[in-house]
């Protein structure tokens, strides 16, 4: 299979500022993605830090309340639209046509547009910080009747959540159809890299949520300036039928944030234990039910909304499912690396580092699964604590340990491993510090998103913040390492690690611009 | 610095310690004071211990293969990589173990949803930031107040050493009985709040158009401190739930005196008032009920809520200004005060913006005029 | 180079400035549009060129892509690749009338009974909305928008169904034509679908009409006319849009694109009139008969 191009004078390496406007390479565009993801990390990263100088005492120092929410709201959206979105998007441009031996994606315009439409959404979503009446300070689940409050930001901040919707749908029919449509000769669906697999299923449930997401904003929209009753009780509606439809959206996307992470690990801890990893097809299966699982469970972020007694049942116990797959998924990785032959470079500390925090934060999903029991933890810092450790160094370290794993294939020079290890001692100590101590809050009684706090609480948030801004420095190392590496370093081999197995690592390091012209073989 | 130093280091020995410690100092869920909070407590500790144990299994063997099986100690990988057998095991102990925390946490969540039977019942209902308390039943009955966060503005902006409940008084503590099973029906007036309280383990949104319920039967006389637990804006913080639990018979003075404190103020409103009482009260109901929007100058935030001073509708016609007042704007967060104030109070409060705060229209909004707009 | 190869079995375009043009044309629409509603007043002049923006977007990229196909660079792979694209846009969208859809089920089934004091609503119902009792359509216990009538479902939008499921037929009957390659058969059947639909859109507005002006039947009149204008009104946008691409895809058919066995723009434009159908019934069946 060879690739064609449109036009006979077309030049294999455009240059300038239209080679990135017009590119329609998996590779320029997965580029784009990643250094987005890192500049949005470090807005968002900086909007935390506001969120924790101010709480390093009680009593309001640094910002004003409104400012603070304003804070906490687009700290999350930057985060989770901004930065794990596409940086896993930029991922699976990079590697999936690499991995199942395709010359690129199947839609290459659209996927150009996928990626532009993104830095016009930002730009729209953080301009309303200096609008009249500032950013929107609701929450990240801009719930009604809160987030109509909202000033002049509110009809952009919910087109730009439109505009991010549009681009993950266009992204993700491109992972579809390229995984369908795309895979060499005898790569069946079954001999896939992980990490394909899981874009896979996380293509589809962003497919079939973000839509949803569309429509509740959408009808935000409408209650505010149309008149609409949706969110309004006198007119028949109901607040919480927002919340009803923003979960059903939302937690599929929490899944989002993590299933490509999983992939990542999957094929990470292998290569290091160089050993296969364990119980391939049925990490494929447990990724199914988890996402098939991730439909039937939203309601337990609403528990404390007033649910009739047999929806809080039903709900507590399919979230509790959820740990089972995931389980499953746990003690692969750990049957891979038993009896291995292992070692340590950068990518697997952070991802047996992964391991074991993912796994401290679905312990804590899980008790917060328990309804009773969630009546006491619902909107406390012990929920700030669980989903920072899913994300932070969860699907965060997942990212970055996948930078570090195939930065030398993409780039073709080695990074320094020595600063890599002590990014990865620095960002596991402070990030423990961070967010560890936010479980005793929690449980404590200290409520999320709160400007100033009563005394008791002093010391652990002390020692949260000190952590943040330890976290934060640290991530300056990452950017040093990695800009370091893009312009040079020593040489690395197109296989690059002992262990490695997988398609990506037979081309080149660097890769071809287009990277399989003639479709390998896959036995 | 150094006492600073040492307290991390002690919180940090702490966190290692046992959960028996955790809950003296606080870094663990409450115990609480009803048979309720006693159960969810025994249900977070069983959960807690079981994800201890599954942990350290998981890490303990992770911890051994990569002390054991590396690479550096020449150890040689193996090469399976399938066992249908071990999946099958790892599936199922999981999802037995689940069943198991299934069936208490079941019990429990079935006790807390029973609301029959309940002694007395109390309305409560969030507003942008404050709460009202309704007494709907029983002795108690037609009692009615609100609850605003006391802790002054000085010890929140640094001003004034902070005190030992530091945003976590209020001016008016819901009261009840000890031993009674006490229905709450819980809402709100404009956004979604969240009434909790730790010591009972309730905590329910509250959620304007629809009313919620859930009951708590407290065990011990004692003063129970919690707060709003929902984001509902700007001082969602500074709005701290406070109860009061007495026994049966101080509980009745209580009622008696709240009943005799009532009837004053009703005697008040009919008495003549003249401009200057009026702008003298008028500000203490401005600060209290306003300022936390309009600020304590009439400032305003410019964008989210409009300045008193200068306003068009403080400075223009009166009938105006009393209908903003007293209906509030629908879908804004100008709540309708004239369900929550007096006649006086709100012929106070008008007549101050009106006349204080940079503003000098002259009139006066008298308790009779706002008695005929109900 | 790549092209010199000799297979032709996968195809890459070269660069394109659509898409970045088809970005500052939303951004452009979205941000007037803003301003529109807070009342800026130069907001709606931007919306308006935004939308001139995309629209030249969509005809030059879909302008190239034809040209493309036309000239048989196209491939089956590509061929493939689209139809994936086409089917899990259609999925997509799909979701979207499922969100509304839910909002409507959550309202007739949940909330609107238990503000009527069913179910967990008892005391919703007798302490703040005492009197107002759980009847299918309502403006809810504050009587939003005032007194209305509802829309009955067996005059114009019975007729509509016929017209939309007609027009099924005719545009099935049109692919028959293209695939026995007789020109004048897919021509009319194409034509007849795209009366059709403009047929029912008119339709449509005169239900409109008639229900603002002598129903009191509004977007604000409660949820029931919430939910009543927000799906029939998406559906409406959709069912221009496929009008749109059906005339798009007439004048093609006029022009002598399209052969018997490559004709992918027109088989997914079918698929989204089905769509577009099959969402009317459910239209149908819950907002006006049930
Ligand atoms: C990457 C993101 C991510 C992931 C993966 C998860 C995973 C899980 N989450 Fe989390 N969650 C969030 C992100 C995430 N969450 C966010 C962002 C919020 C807050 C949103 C907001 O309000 O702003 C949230 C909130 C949240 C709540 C709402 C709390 C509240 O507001 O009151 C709940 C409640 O059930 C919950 C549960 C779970 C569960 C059960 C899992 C499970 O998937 C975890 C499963 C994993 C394990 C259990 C560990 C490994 C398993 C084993 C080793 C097997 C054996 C174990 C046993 C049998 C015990 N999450
Ligand atoms: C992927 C998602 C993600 C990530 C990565 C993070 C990362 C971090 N988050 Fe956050 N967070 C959320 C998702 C995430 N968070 C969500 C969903 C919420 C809920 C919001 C809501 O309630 O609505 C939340 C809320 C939240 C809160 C609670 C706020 C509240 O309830 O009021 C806090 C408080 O400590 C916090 C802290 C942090 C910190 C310290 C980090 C750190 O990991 C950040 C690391 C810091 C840096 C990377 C900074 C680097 C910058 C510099 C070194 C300075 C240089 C500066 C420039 C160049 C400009 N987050
Ligand atoms: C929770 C916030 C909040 C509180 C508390 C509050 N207001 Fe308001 N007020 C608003 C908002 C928001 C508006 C703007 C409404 C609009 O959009 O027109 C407003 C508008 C007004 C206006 C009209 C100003 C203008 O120029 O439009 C007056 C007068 C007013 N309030 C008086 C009061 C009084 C008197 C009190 C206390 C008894 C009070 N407000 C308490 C939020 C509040
Ligand atoms: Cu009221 Cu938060
Ligand atoms: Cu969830």
């Amino acid at each position: 299979m060879s690739a064609v191009m449109a036009d006979e004078h077309h030049e294999e390496h455009p240059k300038g500022i239209t080679r990135w406007l017009f590119t329609t390479n998996h590779k320029d565009i997965g580029t784009l993605y990643l250094f987005l993801a890192l500049i949005m990390f470090f807005i968002g990263g900086f909007m935390a830090l506001i969120i924790r100088a101010e709480l390093f005492q009680p009593g309001l120092q640094v910002v004003e309340p409104q400012f603070f929410n304003s804070m906490t709201t687009m700290h999350a959206l930057i985060m989770i639209f901004g930065v794990v979105m596409p940086a896993f998007t930029g991922l699976a441009n990079w590697l999936i046509p690499m991995m199942v031996g395709a010359t690129d994606m199947a839609l290459p315009r659209m996927n150009n547009w996928s990626f532009w439409i993104l830095p016009f959404a930002f730009t729209m979503l953080i301009s309303t910080l200096l609008m009249d009446g500032g950013g929107p300070a609701g929450g990240w689940t801009l719930y009604p009747p809160l987030s109509l409050q909202t000033g002049t930001a509110l009809p952009f901040v919910i087109f730009s959540i439109h505009l991010m919707g549009l681009s993950s749908i266009m992204g993700s029919i491109n992972v579809i159809a390229t995984i369908l449509n795309m895979r060499a000769p005898g790569m069946t669906l079954m001999k896939m890299p992980l990490f394909v697999w899981t874009w896979l299923i996380t293509a589809y449930l962003l497919i079939a949520t973000m839509p949803v997401l569309a429509g509740a904003v959408t009808m935000l929209l409408t209650d505010k300036f149309f008149g609409t009753s949706f969110f309004n009780a006198a007119g028949g509606g109901d607040p919480v039928l927002f919340q009803h439809i923003f979960w059903f959206f939302g937690h599929p996307e929490v899944y989002v944030l993590i299933l490509p992470a999983f992939g990542v690990i999957s094929q990470i801890i292998p290569t290091f234990a160089r050993k296969p990893l364990f119980g391939y097809s049925s990490m494929v299966y447990a990724t199914a039910s988890i996402a098939f699982l991730s439909f039937i469970v939203w309601a337990h972020h609403m528990f404390t909304v007033g649910m009739p007694l047999a929806g809080e049942m039903f709900f507590m116990f399919t979230t509790m499912l959820i740990a089972v797959p995931t389980g499953v998924k746990v003690f692969n990785w750990v049957a891979t690396m038993w009896r291995g032959s292992m070692t340590f470079e950068t990518p697997m500390l952070f991802a047996i580092g992964f391991i074991m925090m993912f796994t401290i934060g679905g312990f804590s999903g899980l008790m917060m699964a328990i309804t009773p029991v969630d009546f006491q933890y619902h909107d406390t810092y012990f929920i700030v604590a669980h989903f920072h450790y899913v994300l932070v160094p969860g699907a965060i370290f997942s990212i970055i340990a996948a930078v570090y794993y195939w930065l030398p294939k993409w780039t073709g020079h080695m990074y320094n491993e020595k600063l890599g290890k002590l990014h990865f001692w620095l960002s596991t100590i402070f990030v423990n510090l961070t967010f560890f101590p936010m479980h005793f809050i929690g449980l404590a009684g200290m409520p999320r998103r709160i400007p100033d706090y009563s005394l008791q609480f002093v010391e652990f948030n002390q020692i949260a913040t000190i952590g943040a801004f330890g976290f934060g420095f640290a991530q300056l190392l990452f950017l040093y390492i990695v800009l370091q590496t893009v312009r040079g370093g020593q040489k690395a081999t197109d296989q690059v690690w002992e262990g490695a197995h997988g398609l990506e690592w037979t081309l080149a390091s660097p890769p071809p611009y287009h990277s399989f012209t003639t479709p390998p073989e896959v036995k | 610095m150094k006492e600073c130093k040492s307290r991390i280091l002690a919180g940090l020995i702490l966190a290692l310690s046992t959960p028996l410690v955790w809950a003296e100092y606080e870094l663990n869920l409450r115990q609480g004071v009803t048979d309720i909070s006693h159960q969810v407590y025994d249900l977070h500790m069983m959960i807690f211990w079981i994800c201890v144990i599954i942990g350290a299994g998981v890490f303990g063997v992770m911890f051994y293969a990569m002390f054991k099986h590396r690479k550096s100690k020449g150890h040689e990988a193996a090469q399976f990589h399938e066992s249908t057998t071990v999946e099958l095991v790892w599936t199922t102990v999981p999802f037995l173990i689940l069943i198991g925390m299934a069936i208490p946490a079941a019990k429990t969540l079935i006790a807390m949803e029973d609301n029959s039977a309940a002694d007395m019942t109390v309305k409560v209902t969030g507003y942008q930031w404050k709460w009202q308390y309704e007494y709907m039943d029983g002795d108690a009955k037609g009692v009615n107040f609100f609850s605003n966060m006391s802790t002054p503005r000085d010890q929140i902006e640094n001003r004034a050493e902070k005190g030992e409940n530091y945003l976590l008084e209020v001016d008016n503590p819901l009261v009840l009985p000890v031993g009674k099973k006490v229905r709450f029906l819980i809402t709100a007036n404009d956004v979604i709040h969240s009434w909790w309280v730790p010591d009972f383990a309730v905590k329910k949104d509250a959620i304007p158009g629809f009313i919620n319920e859930i009951w708590t039967k407290i065990d011990e006389p004692g003063v129970y401190r919690g707060k709003c637990a929902e984001l509902c804006g700007k001082d969602h913080g500074f709005m701290p739930v406070e109860v009061v639990a007495l026994e049966e018979h101080k509980y009745l003075d209580w009622v008696a005196e709240q009943k005799a404190a009532g009837q004053v103020a009703a005697a008040e409103a009919d008495k003549e008032w003249s401009k200057d009482d009026l702008i003298a009260k008028g500000e203490g109901v401005y600060n209290k009920n306003c300022a936390s929007c309009h600020q304590p100058t009439g400032a305003g935030l410019p964008g989210v809520f409009p300045a008193i001073t200068g306003s068009p509708i403080a400075t223009g016609k009166i009938e105006d200004h009393i209908n903003m007042v007293m209906n509030g704007k629908v879908g804004t967060a100008m709540q309708a005060f004239g369900a929550q104030l007096g006649d006086v109070d709100l012929a106070a409060v008008i007549t101050y913006q009106r006349n204080a705060l940079g503003n000098s229209v002259g009139d006066v909004a008298t308790p009779q005029q706002i008695k005929t707009k109900r | 180079m790549a092209h010199t190869a000799d297979s032709k079995n996968y195809y890459i375009p070269h660069g394109s400035h659509w898409p970045i043009v088809g970005s500052i044309g939303l951004t452009t629409l979205l941000v007037g549009f803003s301003m529109f509603l807070n009342g800026v007043g130069m907001g709606k002049m931007l919306a308006l060129a935004g939308l001139v923006i995309t629209v030249i977007m969509i005809f030059g990229w879909f302008g190239t892509v034809i040209k493309e196909s036309e000239a048989g660079t196209y491939n089956n792979q590509v061929d493939r690749s689209f139809r994936w694209g086409m089917f899990w846009f259609i999925f997509s969208e799909v979701m979207f009338f499922a969100g509304f859809f839910g909002a409507l089920f959550y309202a007739r089934q949940l909330s609107v009974p238990w503000l009527g004091g069913e179910g967990i609503g008892a005391a919703t119902n007798s302490v703040l909305w005492s009197g107002f009792e759980n009847v299918w359509p309502t403006n809810g216990p504050g009587e939003v928008g005032g007194k209305f009538e509802a829309m009955p479902a067996w005059g114009l939008p019975a007729i509509n169904t016929a017209i939309l499921l007609s027009s099924g037929v005719t545009i099935t009957w049109a692919h028959w034509g293209l695939k026995e390659n007789k020109r004048n058969h897919l021509i009319w059947g194409l034509a007849a679908t795209v009366a059709l639909g403009s047929l029912f859109l008119y339709f449509q507005a005169i239900e409109y009409v008639h229900a603002y002006h002598e129903l009191n039947l509004k977007l604000s009149t409660g949820v029931y006319g919430s939910t009543f204008f927000m799906l029939t009104g998406f559906h409406g946008m959709h069912v221009t849009i496929g009008a749109i691409m059906l005339f798009v895809m007439l004048l093609r058919a006029i022009k002598g694109h399209f052969t018997p066995k490559h004709h992918f723009a027109f088989e997914a434009a079918a698929w989204y009139w089905h769509f577009v159908d099959v969402v009317w019934l459910g239209l149908f069946i819950f907002v006006y008969w049930l």
